[in-house]
């Protein structure tokens, strides 16, 4: 007999480890019935539970225990039982309850995507593409902080912060000693590192690549470039102190910038160190394995190498088919 | 006249004191508990007491420490929670200021039937007079052999500590508090696991209120079922109240559960009616976060019956017509005062007192607190108030801990019982700076008919 429980995601049968939580279930679906995820990472103890946007409904406790449970849960932070029945597109409640959440995290966000360096692989932007309403209903001044410096390579945009927390795991997990973390309360809680410490790590590059917004940006990468101009490459080199397996993002003949590779969930494979990440800007540094595949569904891969392929609504109209096909040509001729 | 059981003695010159407490019959709990009785049968009598928290949940207390997992080779805690934060409730600091080893007492009882060795008591910042009566009672208890080594010859060992809490609402909640007893940021934990699983340090832990602990003591001096006696229903035992607001004696009042409100509020052995002959318009009836109930709905339930102060009576009807016990903050609003700004007030709170851990309440709590204010300045307009309405629905039941809910529950209510008022801030900004709306109709006998 095997070890393994069965759970139904939207009607979808799949069988996980014991211990999985709902969410890495789904992920193992895989497609739109996987929850979203602001705060959850997986690379990350600890971490989940407090977005609330991953909420789902369990429509059936287990096998033992087939009764609902009473409120929505996070996924990201509830394990599954033999024979959980779970809800999450496929109920009305979740939507609109999750509708909820994205219109909260977006009362006191600044929506200054335009000159916000994540737009384009801001998991909060596709997140309101998604779920958002076009209009605000919140008709009063949002909270604002002032743009901080921590160290000369990380900005720190508090305005866009959600706090979820990622970049506290992170320097607490990944790094050896923490300097920045949350201070006050309620919605005028911020990231802070006290007083105005640099964060001087060599691994603390890396809560750029955990923040799912914009409010850790990279300061070799400022205003250079939109991303979805820069077209990512995998390459690697002989690092001393990371695994050295990075995606560089070029434009042209020049590395823009260096992160570390991210898969369809924006979680990095393997974290890198802050040398590869920002010392690092030239192909000669690096042995190139080839483009890296983009597989979120964002605008972040529209201008890359080989996923422009013709949508099916498109195969009707010969025309822009055509059309779709010779600038295909042209993009990748180069 | 009620029973009393915690209060009896409390106007007794000298029941601080350790050697007064003691004349009076005080400490006999521990000797019974520690010398005739086994953890398990204390565990047991709790249980047939069927005493329920009095922090506000009202989860029966005995079956919280049945709970309790018992790992061999692993200390369990008994965390008591005296972080009394809840706008209206004020019973707790009473009950420390003036028998402060009721308490201890209480803790010796508690931690020897959940087999701890190490108790803390978890006191709210701001009541600095009572963490030093506090000390001083474990001072003095300890040096009476009531606790320490081998207690009483009985080979029980207990330590209690006082811990000052940072001075925040949400370190009431016991994974809050259980946080910020660890010295980290007071976030609540995201539950499973419980407390009782790993609770302090990782530990099996109970959190009991102040009144649940200091309960335990009568408990075990008159057995459980004497204690079931008291009460009505699923409702044992006596309650404090802390009664405040528009009436003649604000004040802490042991009552036996079954009181009818409107006793509570109009005899003379309690709250002494409403304040300067003016009517009674609303009453919250079990702190700041249960949800507010107008003058007819609190004195009689929807089918006419009248309402008593217990868990269930004070309950019925659900959130359409009921409301909760609490914590037994107990604010009377007579008809000169403001159900708009009242409501404003506690949303201001909630604001201010959100820990920001998760998004719904971080954000929903701020942006409630800005309509209302806005309404009650005389800004508002007609959409707001179902706006309010859908935000309180998109935090109540979507967070971690109870805080969103808390947030939500008086806003909702508020609107649903007093929508007239709402509306009329909203129609006459100007009238509505000047004066208050009044009772209106709130007092006005409930038209049965319209239940059926």
């Amino acid at each position: 007999m095997s070890d393994k429980i069965k759970v139904t995601i939207d009607g979808i049968p799949v069988e996980v480890e014991p211990g999985t939580s709902i969410l890495n279930a789904a992920r193992q679906i895989g497609g739109d019935i996987v929850p979203p995820a602001m705060c959850y990472y997986s690379k990350l103890e600890g971490s989940g539970g407090k977005c609330r946007t991953c909420l789902v409904k369990v429509s059936k406790g287990s096998e033992k225990d087939p009764r609902p449970m009473p409120k929505l849960v996070a996924s990201c932070r509830t394990t599954v039982m033999d024979g959980m029945e779970v809800q999450n597109i496929t109920s009305p409640e979740v939507i609109e309850a999750r509708k909820g959440v994205v219109e909260m995290l977006l009362i006191n966000h600044p929506l200054d995507c335009p000159i916000c360096d994540q737009a384009g692989e801001c998991h909060l932007q596709d997140l309101s593409y998604e779920h958002g309403a076009a209009t605000t209903r919140y008709e009063f001044d949002r909270r604002t902080f002032d743009r901080v410096d921590i160290g000369d390579k990380i900005q720190l945009h508090m305005n866009r912060c959600i706090l979820c927390y990622r970049c506290v795991f992170t320097a607490d997990q990944i790094t050896n000693n923490r300097v920045h973390g949350v201070l006050g309360r309620g919605d005028h809680a911020e990231i802070s590192t006290y007083i105005e410490k640099a964060i001087d790590n060599d691994f603390s590059g890396n809560v750029i690549d955990v923040c799912p917004v914009g409010a850790l940006t990279d300061k070799t990468f400022r205003f250079k470039n939109r991303v979805w101009f820069t077209k990512p490459v995998e390459a690697h080199r002989d690092c001393p102190t990371c695994s050295g397996k990075v995606t560089l993002w070029y434009k042209g003949e020049e590395v823009l910038r260096v992160t570390a590779r991210k898969d369809v969930y924006g979680e990095v494979e393997e974290f890198i160190c802050n040398t590869c990440r920002f010392d690092k800007k030239s192909t000669n540094d690096w042995v190139i394995e080839g483009p890296r595949q983009v597989s979120r569904q964002s605008v972040i891969n529209a201008n890359h190498y080989d996923t422009l392929q013709p949508l099916p609504v498109i195969k009707k109209n010969p025309e822009l088919m055509q059309a779709n096909k010779e600038q295909f040509e042209r993009a990748t001729k180069f | 006249m009620g029973r009393k059981l915690l209060l009896e003695h409390i106007n007794v010159p000298g029941i601080n004191t350790f050697q007064v407490y003691k004349e009076k019959g005080g400490y006999r709990a521990v000797e019974k508990a520690l010398k005739t009785m086994s953890s398990d049968d204390v565990v047991e009598e709790v249980k047939k007491s069927g005493l329920r928290g009095r922090g506000g949940a009202g989860f029966p207390t005995g079956m919280k420490w049945s709970f309790l997992a018992k790992p061999e080779g692993v200390p369990r805690y008994l965390v008591c929670n005296a972080d009394e934060s809840e706008p209206g409730t004020f019973k707790d600091r009473y009950l420390m200021t003036h028998i402060p080893h009721a308490l201890i007492e209480g803790m010796i009882v508690g931690s020897y039937a959940l087999g701890a060795n190490t108790s803390y008591i978890y006191v709210r910042g701001e009541m600095m007079p009572q963490i030093r009566i506090l000390e001083k009672a474990i001072a003095e208890a300890k040096a009476a052999g009531y606790l320490g080594k081998n207690i009483l010859g009985s080979g029980y060992d207990l330590e209690i500590y006082v811990q000052p809490g940072g001075g925040a609402y949400i370190c009431g909640e016991e994974t809050a508090l259980l946080e910020s007893l660890e010295g980290k940021r007071g976030n609540p934990r995201i539950k499973p696991p419980f407390p009782a699983i790993a609770g302090l340090y990782g530990c099996p832990t109970v959190v009991n209120n102040v009144e649940s602990i200091a309960a335990t003591v009568p408990i075990v001096n008159e057995g459980g079922e004497e204690y079931a006696k008291i009460g009505i229903g699923r409702s044992t035992g006596t309650k404090l109240i802390s009664a405040s607001g528009n009436i003649n004696k604000p004040g802490v009042y042991e009552i036996e559960l079954g009181l009818s409100v409107e006793d509570f509020i109009y005899s003379d052995e309690y709250c002494g009616g409403i304040a300067n002959g003016k009517r009674l318009k609303a009453v919250v009836a079990g702190g700041s976060s249960v949800p507010i109930l107008p003058a007819n709905l609190i004195l009689n339930l929807a089918n006419g019956d009248k309402r008593l102060m217990s868990y269930e009576s004070l309950s019925e009807g659900g959130f359409a017509t009921g409301t909760m016990l609490g914590s037994g903050g107990f604010v009377v609003l007579d008809e000169d005062q403001c159900i708009v700004r009242n409501t404003w007030n506690f949303s201001r709170f909630y604001h201010h007192e959100s820990c920001g851990q998760c998004s719904p309440c971080r954000e929903g709590t701020g942006w409630m607190e800005k309509v209302l204010h806005r309404i009650e300045y005389g800004h508002g307009k007609m959409s707001d108030i179902d706006l309010l309405v859908d935000v309180s629905k998109k935090i109540e039941g979507n967070t971690i801990c109870p805080l969103g809910d808390a947030a939500a529950w008086p806003v909702a209510s508020a609107i649903r019982h007093f929508r007239d008022e709402f509306e009329w801030h909203v129609k006459e900004p100007k009238l509505a700076l000047e004066r208050n709306y009044g009772l209106a109709r709130y007092a006005d006998p409930i038209e049965i008919a319209e239940e059926a």
